[in-house]
């Protein structure tokens, strides 16, 4: 910067002044994005609200696109279903195995069990679909008699998706409660377990509570995967081995042929799936934010 | 064996803790075992079903082809990528390098960037049918699918830049400014360089979320079957390719060689991006 010629100093400014603002720009087109994304979204999707009528859309309990009805409460309560029933399976699952691997596992299997959840985190959604449709359903089937395709079937399978996430995030904060919590407990007597479970884990809170909000908010977001094993009906769930469809796979399964208002009221679907995942960052958001404290 | 014992007597006045360490023991058992379980399920069906037409370049409907598919998704990572990584980076560089800290603008992006990566990937691919193929009327393509595709994987390409940026010692910047170096010169210099490991293992981990991508890319790229010729024409990836095989239910052996091939394909990427976020840590501890 210091040069004594004034052309290169106002060369090197000029190039400096340059970069920043290249920086910036680029910095700030997230929100751009963001903004881009709420707008279009809300643009398509709020004359579809308002023609329907925002009581009629949210808890209409009729979705025949044909007959002009366009009810989402059945894949409301599909999407809340499914994703309350994944988390019932996968988070004990997810926290007991994330306490093993911050814990309990010896140091040579930490090698290959690490890896090994980075890779179910990677695995692409539609192949969990495909083990779902060709493992899981015919096991429901075989078992209970009936078609397969179920709440059921969509849980167990998304409570095998989003393990991964539960089990790192949660690894990660255990990892980081400070010794003394485990240290003091071993002290006072109790034994390795009790001081992990009691004390650790406690500590490990609001890291858990992150990571089961951030497998919730993929729960609830997997789109094809889900259409493909949850049977797709468009009514009220009415047990767990009935059919479902949620929010995700009525976008997925109509979007390509519709048209018109029938479009409209999907993209309306979008807003509304947009909304529950909204929530669901500022839940993240709070959690996470009383760790920093 | 020893030990085994050992930790039983430890446990025979505990047994509530027993029961804990069993049922830890088990679900981590419970959670490798299904690993293995897809792996095995996948592979075994899949490689038995591979052959070599399955690689030719046209795709007919006697042979669904998964070639063009392949090439397309190696197109859709360019192109993506092409978008995302300066963008990704020169964000990443302005809010390690030039913002301050919890300054107001840095943590608004941050939260934006977070809400981003929150955002279902149906939702990505509706409002990159919206925008792309409706409003800038791109139609269908694989430029379409890349657009969206990039604003997806942003969040990941600068949160692992941001990363690899903030772990760089500060003492290389000082030096660097020692010798007279710019600002900028010390970036693209010093810091940059530093930082590429953690950069490369982020963009590995966006291609593995590239080559996954299936929600958003039915609506925006398309589901032609061809080989993509130009970036405006439409194409499927392999994963699209994938679903498409497994909901018209015709192609049920093409469907696991498929999946077979895009299960080779993750674990070939998260084992490189594994392998490298390794050596970036220990060249920084060492």
């Amino acid at each position: 910067m210091r040069e004594f010629k004034i052309s290169p100093l106002l060369k090197s400014k000029a190039q400096s002044f340059l970069f920043k603002t290249l920086f910036f720009l680029a910095a700030v087109f997230s929100i751009f994005a963001l903004g881009i994304i709420c707008l279009f979204l809300l643009l398509n999707g709020a004359p579809a609200i308002n023609e329907i009528g925002v009581l009629n859309f949210l808890t209409g309990r009729e979705w025949k696109p044909l007959q002009n009805l366009f009810g989402i409460l059945p894949m409301i309560a599909g999407s809340v279903y499914v994703t309350a029933l994944a988390l019932v399976l996968g988070v004990p699952s997810g926290v007991l195995c994330a306490v093993f691997l911050a814990r309990f596992c010896p140091k040579r299997l930490y090698k290959i069990a690490k890896p090994a959840v980075n890779l179910m985190a990677g695995i692409p959604s539609v192949i969990y679909g495909f083990f779902g449709l060709s493992v899981i359903v015919p096991a429901i089937q075989r078992l209970t008699g009936t078609s397969g395709k179920s709440v059921l079937a969509a849980s167990v399978m998304l409570a095998i998706m989003i393990l991964p996430t539960i089990v790192s995030v949660s690894e990660a904060s255990i990892r980081a409660v400070d010794e003394s919590y485990y240290e003091g407990a071993r002290a006072l007597g109790s034994t390795r377990e009790q001081a992990v479970f009691f004390c650790e884990l406690r500590g490990a809170k609001q890291g858990i509570g992150a990571g089961i909000v951030l497998g919730t908010g993929r729960a609830i977001g997997e789109a094809l995967a889900v259409s493909m094993v949850a049977g797709n009906q468009a009514v009220m769930p009415k047990s767990i081995l009935g059919g479902v469809r949620t929010l995700t796979s009525n976008i997925v399964l109509e979007m390509g042929y519709a048209a018109d208002l029938h479009r409209e009221a999907l993209i309306a679907t979008a807003v509304v799936l947009f909304v529950f995942v909204m929530i669901i960052n500022i839940c993240f958001k709070l959690i996470k934010g009383g760790t920093d404290a | 064996m020893k030990k085994v014992k050992s930790s039983f007597s430890y446990y025979k006045n505990h047994l509530s803790s027993l029961f804990l360490r069993i049922i830890v023991i088990l679900s981590a058992v419970f959670a490798l075992s299904v690993l293995f379980l897809i792996v095995a399920f996948v592979l075994s069906k899949g490689l038995s079903s591979l052959s070599p037409k399955l690689f030719e370049l046209e795709y007919t409907s006697q042979n669904a082809s998964m070639l063009p598919a392949i090439i397309n998704t190696v197109q859709m990572i360019v192109l993506t990528l092409a978008f995302s990584l300066p963008l990704g980076i020169f964000s990443a560089i302005y809010l390690n390098e030039y913002a301050k800290k919890k300054s107001r603008v840095s943590a608004f992006i941050d939260l934006t960037v977070e809400t981003l990566a929150g955002i279902p990937s149906i939702v990505y691919g509706l409002f990159g049918y919206l925008v792309f193929v409706a409003f800038l009327s791109i139609n269908y393509s694989v430029l379409s699918g890349a657009l969206t595709l990039s604003i997806m994987v942003l969040p990941t390409i600068m949160r692992t830049t941001q990363e690899a940026l903030a772990a760089v010692p500060q003492s290389y910047r000082e030096g660097s400014f020692a010798l007279g170096a710019g600002r900028v010169r010390t970036i693209f210099r010093i810091v940059l360089p530093s930082a590429s490991g953690g950069i490369v293992s982020g963009v590995i981990l966006a291609i593995g979320r590239i080559v996954g991508e299936t929600a958003a890319l039915i609506y925006t790229a398309g589901t032609a079957t061809g080989i993509a010729k130009t970036p405006f024409t439409s194409g499927r990836t392999l994963s699209v390719h994938l679903y498409l095989l497994l909901s018209e239910g015709l192609y049920i052996d093409e469907a696991y060689a498929t999946a077979a091939v895009l299960l080779l394909a993750v674990i070939l990427i998260n084992s490189l991006s594994d392998f490298l976020s390794k050596k970036i840590s220990k060249r920084f501890t060492a």
